[in-house]
């Protein structure tokens, strides 16, 4: 106990695992200089209190969208990079209900320019005043068909495209995966535009501001709803693995590759629950998260595809629960690392911290522990 | 080439010129360049429209096919899941760019980036080097990582690449008194000309304009022919770099190098079983496949006359790989055969279309899919949907590709030629016994299109 | 790994063709007599000293002891989950051992890498063949040999050092096709290895370990997997190699097979070496039988 046997033990860690070590001392450099940014008021804590917050709901994005990722990876033994586009195509549906009941079903804009999303700029979210506040229930309805759309493509490109060569390699089906991806990406924008449109009505979002020592963090309606609309899944995600006997199966052969292997290829039940979950929760956190950010746009899903694989990663894959916590992880990095970096960098940090972890750690941070 | 015929023996007659690998793929180009011309000609296109079209064609017949070789020495030899190929590719070219722009040592009006004023040679060299170079960095923490984390870290530093690009605190900086930079956002503006200064090096310019303009009034070409005539040089040029990466290659697979590389793609663990020292072998493998894609965007981009972040997005790692798989990976003749058929049919074949049918009829295409798309419904009117998509034929075009992966992934996961493998070794290894080594005859093991038994295992 | 090693002259020596020729008499063979007079009595190629190796908070080994003598065929037996594997791969470098010493030839390899061990002339098998699926099998023979000039990146690309590497590519080829004539696998040279019974697998395997010409050999469960008929022509190639200087140091599952093939039996049991002995002293061994006995059924 007590400071010799710590000493020891940072010493093992020197000589056993040099990187690794390096690492820990950067880590550790970085959290002083936080610090001291923060007491000398080179960094003010309001704006570091926005950094938390945006992090917090990148990172809660991230996980929420990268459960799906961690189960097909785990159950179907294979990295699936069509997985962002699943995202893409669920906030595409959503944001096409939420078009169409907050445009009047026509009443307020042409019915096809509102089903497009107002392609080419046609319509504006701002001009049908979209927000929670503002359209209530185009936007529940919304969130809901973001998640139904997205389920039955994942299904239906399961059966089309997955199911044939089940049987086949972690390797090709990543490959196959590539091939969905760009078809996906692609047809949205053939049939959406090529345009970054603004879909939310951001000066409507009601927004209340919480006192920091130096200034005020505003937190507004969205961020709140992306908040509750997460915990709120990922309970109900808890309680369906904890509390049923498909979670359970689902969990046993997640956790334990060994498990799936000696099982066999799973059946198809689980694999059916696996995407259905998984899509769902993708759709839905997609679909919160362009309510959010405000904006969207045919190329989202990859951008957002690769911090998502940094959080599974992170998290260790197959762990439910570490993919919640690596998203907060890999959020906050990329929120935080603008102390130190230009902000057009900050995502290449959080994919450098991936390649780090997948260095040093392929196995997840978290690996090892059990998920349950 | 004599002693590169891996597994090919000595037919006789034709059939012996038809069994070599290279027959076919000289085959190949001039089939489709013909089926080209052909299309050209029953169009009345223009002798110039003609030149021009062939220019392109042969162009990226050539880079594609160059970019297929290099990926089947990670993927096809190796094992190694390379899918950050365009990261190694911007590499290249920027850092030939930045070290052959002409050199600027006071401060520039905006928007104009300098370099380094290095003969452009130099430059190459460097960019090259440079691939090489951040290729051992990849490698050397990353190679022991299995085939889907390794293709994560790539991709994920490809697209590290492309965000440090766009970054504008790298668009302009002062290095050594020169005002040098990656340009940001608007990128960089190639004052360079790979074309002229080969000329001009090998002190031909002044005849190469005269003759341009000789031919080009024989042609009746019309004013300026010089373009034309450049972008033809230039895919010549580039096919004389594709003969020699094909060359490289299959010195490199066909010999006990290339040997280990297989044997390391199909078992790691067996190889090292075997006194191999394979990360060495995989390092070796990595870099100079780096180097070639390297190599590959800097003749890509060069010729373009500026260079911006947004033409490093991922899909052109998604059509190399589209290529290679065409080909069949693990086959260099394949690997060129999926580069040109790529090119031909899925790359340049629809905005060739595209631009026949817009020449041919006039469609005025609707803006929006809706437009396109209610005719349809409430009209059965296929027109507006037809236009629309040959206006947006760019992006139908990927979805085609995507789909075309898949289909290939499904049916035919061994590519056009079958399961073939070439032969690693330096010698033919075509005799049925020891006795007959040297002389046999060359039935069923010259790995050709029918393949021995490897196709009833998917 | 010097250039030389694989020359011509080099190639022939090492395949043991004339014992195959002259399989009843194989003592009156010259080359067989030679190598038999440059074996030294008693030398100890390889030997573990407390061996340990921890998964976790597994002890999967715990004091592993052994030593195999030159040109003996040792057994290593023991019941599901006595070690074995674990000694075999800490041995072959797969593993890093916890604790403990291992010497080949002289020299402390422990913790070198697989390869490393292997350069050594300590090369291996494995349990389930690992045969290069999608190499012919020629392809899979030619990829053994040590020293191969060729498996220089440069020498294989450079035109005139490419014609030295052809030169030695044809010696490799040929010694190839002896080994896989010895095996009587020679009719399968162009298929490849993926459609290989598993017999056939793992005759090309051992022909494969052997164009490394290495000095000892471990087996990992030759024989698992392998027909009757297979087993026997499968120990016939182990006995004649034995006899022309190999040693051999076999795993095997099968208590029966070593204790009818192997003069040197280590019988190994919850992670340490039971005893060791002949195996008539084996056969008789209380502890023994009460390891086999008490644990396993199938032993």
């Amino acid at each position: 106990m007590g400071v010799s046997d710590r000493y020891d033990r940072g010493r093992r860690l020197f000589l056993e695992d040099p990187v690794r070590a390096v690492l820990v001392v950067i880590a550790v450099v970085l959290v002083l200089d936080l610090v001291r940014q923060l007491a000398v008021g080179q960094t003010q804590i309001s704006e570091f209190g926005v950094m938390l917050k945006d992090g917090l709901m990148r990172g809660l994005f991230f996980g929420l969208a990268g459960i799906g990722l961690s189960m097909t990876y785990s159950i179907l033994n294979f990295a699936n990079f069509s997985h962002g586009d699943f995202i893409t195509s669920g906030s595409f549906a959503g944001m096409v209900v939420t078009y169409v009941i907050a445009g009047g079903f026509g009443a307020e804009a042409d019915i096809g320019s509102l089903a497009l999303v107002g392609a080419d700029g046609s319509v504006y979210g701002a001009q049908l005043g979209i927000g929670v506040a503002t359209t209530p229930l185009a936007v529940v309805a919304g969130a809901v068909v973001a998640g139904v759309a997205t389920v039955l493509l994942a299904l239906f490109i399961d059966r089309l495209v997955y199911r044939p060569i089940r049987d086949r390699s972690g390797i090709a089906l990543l490959i196959t995966s590539i091939g969905v991806a760009f078809a996906l990406r692609y047809l949205i924008q053939f049939v959406f535009g090529p345009s970054r449109r603004g879909v939310t009505d951001s000066g409507a979002v009601p927004s209340i501001g919480i006192p920091a020592v130096d200034g005020v963090v505003s937190v507004n309606l969205h961020e709140v709803s992306l908040l509750v609309v997460s915990v709120l899944l990922m309970l109900g995600l808890h309680l369906l693995l904890q509390r049923t006997r498909l979670g359970k199966a689902m969990r046993a052969m997640a956790d334990n590759e060994d498990l799936a292997r000696i099982t066999g290829i799973p059946t198809e039940r689980v694999v059916r629950f696996t995407w259905i979950i998984g899509a769902s929760l993708a759709g839905v956190a997609g679909y919160m998260f362009v309510l959010w950010n405000g904006t969207l746009h045919w190329f989202q899903g990859w951008i957002l595809l690769l911090p998502i694989f940094a959080a599974v990663i992170l998290g260790g894959i197959g762990s439910v629960y570490g993919a919640i916590v690596g998203g907060l992880v890999i959020g906050l990095t990329m929120s935080v690392s603008i102390v130190w970096i230009p902000s057009g960098l900050a995502r290449a940090a959080a994919f450098l911290l991936m390649i780090v972890v997948l260095l040093v750690r392929p196995e997840g941070i978290f690996a090892g522990r059990s998920t349950a | 080439m004599s002693d590169d015929e891996g597994g090919a023996s000595e037919p006789a007659g034709l059939a012996a010129v038809w069994d070599n690998d290279a027959t076919k793929l000289v085959a190949l180009v001039g089939g489709i360049l013909a089926l080209y011309v052909g299309a050209g000609t029953l169009l009345d296109y223009g002798v110039r429209q003609q030149l021009n079209s062939i220019g392109l064609l042969v162009f990226y017949i050539a880079v594609f096919a160059m970019l297929a070789l290099a990926l089947n020495l990670h993927w096809g030899y190796t094992g190694l899941f390379n899918i950050g190929v365009i990261g190694f590719m911007a590499i290249g070219i920027y850092v030939t760019a930045v070290l052959s722009k002409s050199a600027t040592v006071t401060e520039p009006a905006a928007g104009s980036i300098g370099g380094f004023g290095l003969p452009l040679w130099l430059g190459i060299i460097g960019g090259v080097v440079a691939a090489a170079v951040f290729g051992v960095l990849v490698a050397l923490p990353a190679l022991r990582l299995r085939a889907d984390y390794f293709a994560i870290v790539t991709v994920g530093i490809s697209e590290i690449v492309r965000f440090t690009l766009l970054e504008s605190s790298f668009q302009q900086m002062q290095l050594f008194g020169y005002f040098v930079g990656l340009g940001g956002g608007s990128g960089l503006i190639l004052d360079f000309d790979i074309t002229d200064s080969l000329l001009d090096a090998v002190g031909v310019a002044e005849p190469y304009a005269g003759l341009t303009e000789s031919l080009g009034a024989t042609l009746g070409l019309g004013g300026n022919p010089k373009p034309v005539f450049d972008s033809l040089y230039y895919g010549v040029l580039l096919l004389v770099f594709l003969v020699l990466f094909y060359l490289l290659l299959r010195r490199v697979g066909n010999s006990p190098f290339g040997r280990v590389l297989k044997a390391i793609r199909e078992d790691e663990e067996a190889t090292k079983s075997l006194g191999k020292d394979t990360n060495r072998f995989k390092i070796k493998s990595f870099t100079i496949g780096c180097a070639l894609m390297g190599l590959a965007g800097i003749l890509f981009y060069a010729e373009q006359g500026a260079i911006t972040p947004n033409a490093f997005r991922p899909r052109i790692t998604f059509f190399v790989w589209i290529a290679l798989i065409i080909g069949g990976a693990g086959s260099n003749t394949g690997s060129v055969m999926g580069g040109a058929v790529f090119a031909a049919f899925l790359f340049r074949g629809p905005l060739f279309l595209k631009n026949v049918i817009q020449e041919s009829f006039d469609i005025g295409a609707v803006s929006t899919f809706g437009q396109a798309v209610s005719p349809l419904i409430s009209g059965l009117n296929p027109v507006p949907m037809l236009a629309y998509a040959i206006d947006n034929l760019a992006q139908l075009q990927l979805v085609i590709m995507g789909l075309t992966l898949i289909y290939l992934m499904h049916n035919r996961p061994e590519g056009l030629l079958g399961h073939r493998q070439e032969p690693a070794a330096c010698i033919p290894l075509t005799g049925l016994s020891r006795s007959d080594t040297a002389t046999a005859p060359a039935t069923e093991t010259d790995g050709g299109v029918a393949s021995k038994g490897g196709d009833g295992d998917e | 790994m010097s250039d030389t090693e694989v020359d011509e002259a080099a190639v022939t020596t090492n395949v043991p063709e004339d014992v195959e020729a002259d399989v009843d008499e194989p003592e009156t063979n010259d080359s067989t007599v030679e190598r038999d007079a440059k074996h030294v009595p008693n030398a100890i190629p390889l030997k573990v000293r407390g061996l340990r190796k921890e998964f976790g908070g597994i002890v999967a080994a715990a004091d592993v002891n052994l030593s195999v003598e030159e040109g003996s065929l040792t057994g290593l037996i023991g019941p599901n989950g006595a070690g074995k594997s674990t000694t075999f791969n800490c041995i072959t470098g797969v593993h890093e051992p916890t604790a403990g010493q291992i010497h080949f030839q002289g020299e402390d390899i422990t913790g070198l890498s697989p390869n490393e061990v292997a350069e050594r002339g300590l090369v291996r098998t494995f349990q389930i063949a690992r045969e290069l699926e999608e190499m012919s099998v020629l392809e899979n023979m030619m990829l053994a040999p040590t020293g191969q000039r060729g498996e220089s990146l440069w020498r294989s690309v450079l035109p005139v050092a490419r014609e030295s590497v052809k030169q030695q590519e044809a010696a490799v080829l040929e010694r190839c096709w002896e080994m896989l004539e010895f095996f009587e696998i020679d009719h399968l040279a162009h298929e490849y290895a993926g459609n290989l019974s598993g017999g056939q697998r793992k005759l090309l395997e051992l022909a494969r370990a052997l164009l490394t010409e290495p000095s000892v050999l471990l087996l990992d469960e030759p024989f698992a997997g392998v027909n009757p008929s297979l087993e026997s022509r499968l120990l016939d190639h182990i006995n004649e190699l034995q006899e022309s200087g190999y040693t051999f140091l076999i795993v095997e599952h099968d208590m029966d097979l070593i204790m009818e093939n192997c003069e040197h039996v280590i019988v190994m049991h919850q992670g340490t070496v039971l005893t060791e002995g002949t195996p008539e002293e084996v056969r008789t061994n209380e502890a023994v039988i009460e390891a086999y006995l008490g644990g396993e059924v199938d032993g």
